[in-house]
């Protein structure tokens, strides 16, 4: 019997992706990280990581190139899928949305993550809902999907 | 005339959920006019009395609408037009 992956409250992905996502924080410090991961429309299901380039390529600021972005989004569209993880990294700061953060989250169906490099050995990661301004703290549950034959 | 517009999932409060409505327009900002005419409000979201809004990304056909004169961008028949928000944010 199947169970949803993503309940009101959890994120689950993988430790591949967040390895990837952790890693891809640390390479871009101390400009701040930004990307995406796909998952099947509707699945909640993190499957493809899509890291992007911050256009702005700021220490405070992240910025997807436009012309990326729509890119990316019509990729999405034609393989019927959907951003299912939003992802940045805070460089000096905590691992929490900030105000610009909220202001700007305009995925209400995507998992915002936040990572922070502030401290060279210990990484900060956290994932929340942001919808109409509120933001919701979710547990973050590492482990293959399931379905993916690694349980 | 009919434009396809695609709308991003942020912005279909205004279109009774659809993905993608039509309209028409000689230039986009007739066309954001018009589309207004149906649904109402959802002109307000792309346009305010600096021209288009800095956080939303308007695509005619390939290009980004800002290098090719944002609400004065002829719109021609075949045409489409995507909205996307755009993604940011920051430490602040």
């Amino acid at each position: 019997m199947s169970r949803p992956v993503t309940l009101a409250g959890m994120l689950t992905m993988s430790a591949e992706l967040r390895d990837a996502i952790v890693a891809h924080a640390r390479a871009d410090h101390p400009d701040e990280a930004c990307g995406v991961i796909a998952g099947p429309a509707g699945s909640g299901r993190p499957e493809r990581l899509i890291p992007m380039l911050n256009a702005e390529r700021s220490p405070t600021f992240y910025r997807f190139d436009s012309l990326e972005q729509l890119r990316i989004w019509r990729d999405m569209d034609d393989r019927d899928e959907e951003p299912v993880v939003m992802y940045h990294s805070h460089t000096a700061t905590g691992a929490y949305p900030s105000r610009t953060d909220i202001s700007y989250a305009s995925e209400p169906g995507a998992h915002y993550v936040l990572v922070s490099t502030r401290d060279p050995d210990e990484v900060e990661f956290r994932s929340f809902r942001i919808t109409d301004g509120v933001v919701t703290e979710e547990e973050v549950v590492i482990a293959p999907l399931p379905g993916t034959g690694a349980e | 005339m009919a434009i396809e517009v695609r709308i991003p999932t942020i912005l279909r409060t205004y279109t009774g959920g659809a993905k993608s409505v039509e309209g028409s327009g000689d230039t986009l900002g007739d066309l954001f006019a018009d589309l207004d005419a149906r649904h109402g409000g959802l002109r307000d979201r792309l346009v305010d009395d600096t021209g288009l809004r800095r956080f939303v990304n308007v695509y005619l056909n390939d290009e980004d609408v800002r290098f090719i004169g944002g609400l004065s961008a002829p719109i021609r028949d075949g045409d489409t037009v995507t909205v996307l928000p755009a993604v940011a944010g920051g430490s602040r």
